[in-house]
């Protein structure tokens, strides 16, 4: 069974990869849409990661655009630096992206083991609008004019391959953690704080390891963002941006890995897909987006997708 | 020395006393009752036994340690597991994780591990699920295994909750109203599981319950207890025609 579904798994990678890979080798993919693919890689990061704090550990988190900045400045301040081949020097900027978030997922896990639902969301929220304002002002990192000249020497329209191995790294990483005695660990903390307390859970550990593991793949994340555009600005990393990963995660349904991926690729294609509507595009969108919740959430349309799909309950997740 | 032995345990909610001078000491595998009308402190003395509350005053040993004032989960791991009287389930996983997360403490399957999918995480993974499956079957749950916790009926959501607590591998277990709710055939049959698992694992139980007969019929020892206070504390032959026993329950 297990082993069954890590195969599936390989096997759809390898050949997403491959369809990709021709796709743009052979140029049939438009300039519009090769923009797109690594926007679409990193919104994926950021929502598999976000759902590991919402969806698995059960706590309201409105700060992810915040881990996403720092892992951003971190990793891209070291490419501005650094003067190393960009086989050495991206995987190191990610690295060191990743880990300096991580450092702040530990600093706000704290507060998250003494608050919860609406208190923690609201100082998620402050954290990430600190984080944009010190950028603002920090001279070192450009301040509101923005971190510029992130050049790692590679060529630009190879980066969606190294976004793609950082996905696929991020699905196992996270998932291969929830399937085991340590992520059962953070369901039943979300499920229960007093019960798994009882049954010996460490619950202090558990929550911080969650929220370091989410702020790591975003600082990541960010890293990769940074690399593409070429330059950081503190006001990408707005409370719009965290409030974006959130719909992905709710959209695609909380706990539910292979819902974020699909929700997090077609909130990053339908503003691009609809632009043709002009004026419109936004109210669609908004349209759409209700569309889409319904149709996740709604017990009768539910079924409905149930009869058409003929997928059965299943028990767990 | 007793496994447990509570000294004058005491606990006030601003001005109310809801426990005081509670005195205690179980043996090694003893099966005991805790009983007294409602409102009497009997959870609140199981939340104290478990760390949920600090006691305000008092002390109790358990194996040889002092564990007052201890965390719930370094309680949990000197031996001491418990059920709930609002049953506390995980009710997003499956019946199987929940008892899977009993066993947590019993596996050493490192995050890394974990993560990497090396030999040793399937290893262990396979044997807690077999030791999972076991625990189940002593309840009747083998079936439900992989049903939603929440989707079980009211019965078996106690059971299963008993079987999670035994996950831990404790010395003592605290069974708070494992009958309430059930009809006197599933109550009696429960009663049998109870005693059963007392003898197979060789732990010590601390039990409340309402239903006096049955807790007379089990129970090795019971103690009383009333507006905080231990009334009484004997053998059930003894309690059931303690004077005050009567009056607490029946009035004068």
């Amino acid at each position: 069974m297990e082993n069954k579904k890590s195969i599936l798994f390989a096997i759809i990678a390898i050949v997403i990869f491959i369809a990709l890979f021709t796709l743009v080798e052979m140029g049939l993919l438009s300039r519009q849409y090769m923009g797109l693919l690594v926007p679409i890689c990193v919104n994926i990061i950021l929502a598999v990661s976000l759902n590991l704090i919402v969806g698995f550990l059960g706590e309201l988190s409105l700060g992810h655009a915040g881990f996403m900045s720092i892992g951003a400045y971190a990793g891209c301040l070291f490419t501005v630096y650094a003067n190393l081949p960009p086989f050495i020097e991206i995987p190191l900027a990610l690295i060191i992206g990743g880990l300096v978030a991580a450092l702040f997922g530990f600093i706000i896990g704290i507060p998250a083991l003494r608050l919860r639902g609406d208190y923690l969301a609201i100082v998620t929220l402050g954290f990430g609008e600190i984080v944009r304002s010190v950028l603002n002002s920090l001279k070192i990192v450009g301040g509101s004019g923005g971190l510029k000249g992130i050049n790692s020497g590679m060529h630009k329209s190879d980066y969606y391959i190294v976004a793609y191995i950082v996905v696929i790294i991020t699905i196992l990483v996270i998932s291969n953690f929830i399937n085991s005695r340590h992520g059962r660990a953070v369901k039943a903390i979300r499920d229960n704080v007093i019960a798994a307390e009882s049954v010996g859970i460490n619950v202090v550990y558990y929550k911080i390891l969650g929220f370091v593991i989410a702020a790591f793949f975003a600082g990541m994340a960010g890293v990769l963002y940074g690399h593409n555009i070429g330059i950081l600005k503190p006001a990408t990393f707005d409370f719009n941006k965290s409030i974006e990963i959130l719909v992905m995660v709710i959209m695609g349904s909380m706990g539910n890995i292979p819902g974020s991926i699909i929700a997090a690729i077609i909130l990053t294609v339908l503003p691009e897909a609809l632009r043709f509507l002009q004026d419109y595009r936004m109210l669609i969108y908004a349209v759409a987006l209700i569309l889409i919740m319904l149709f996740s959430s709604n017990p009768t349309l539910i079924e409905f997708r149930k009869k058409i799909f003929g997928k059965k309950e299943k028990g767990g997740k | 020395m007793a496994l447990l032995d509570v000294k004058e345990l005491g606990i006030s909610f601003g001005g109310l006393r809801a426990v005081d001078n509670f005195n205690l000491k179980i043996e090694e595998g003893q099966l005991y009752g805790l009983i007294g009308p409602n409102g009497a402190g009997k959870t609140t003395i199981f939340n104290l036994l478990t760390g949920v509350y600090k006691p305000t005053d008092g002390s109790f040993n358990f194996n040889g340690k002092e564990m007052a004032g201890s965390s719930p989960m370094a309680i949990n791991k000197s031996g001491i597991a418990r059920t709930f009287q609002n049953i506390r389930l995980f009710d997003n996983m499956s019946v199987i994780e929940n008892v899977m997360v009993g066993l947590h403490n019993q596996s050493n399957v490192s995050l890394a591990e974990s993560i990497l999918r090396l030999p040793k995480f399937k290893k262990g993974e396979v044997e807690m699920r077999e030791k999972a499956f076991n625990l189940l079957k002593i309840f009747d749950l083998d079936k439900d295994a992989d049903s939603l916790a929440s989707n079980l009926p009211y019965g078996k959501q106690r059971k299963l909750e008993i079987a999670r607590a035994l996950a831990t591998n404790p010395k003592l277990l605290l069974l708070d109203e494992p009958a309430a709710g059930m009809n006197p055939n599933e109550t009696a049959e429960l009663m049998n599981t109870i005693a059963l698992i007392r003898d197979k694992f060789k732990i010590a139980i601390l039990l409340i319950e309402h239903d006096m007969s049955l807790v007379m019929g089990i129970c090795e020892r019971i103690v009383v207890v009333e507006y905080g206070r231990v009334i009484c504390d004997d053998i059930p032959e003894v309690v059931r025609n303690n004077p005050k026993v009567i009056s607490a329950y029946l009035g004068e």
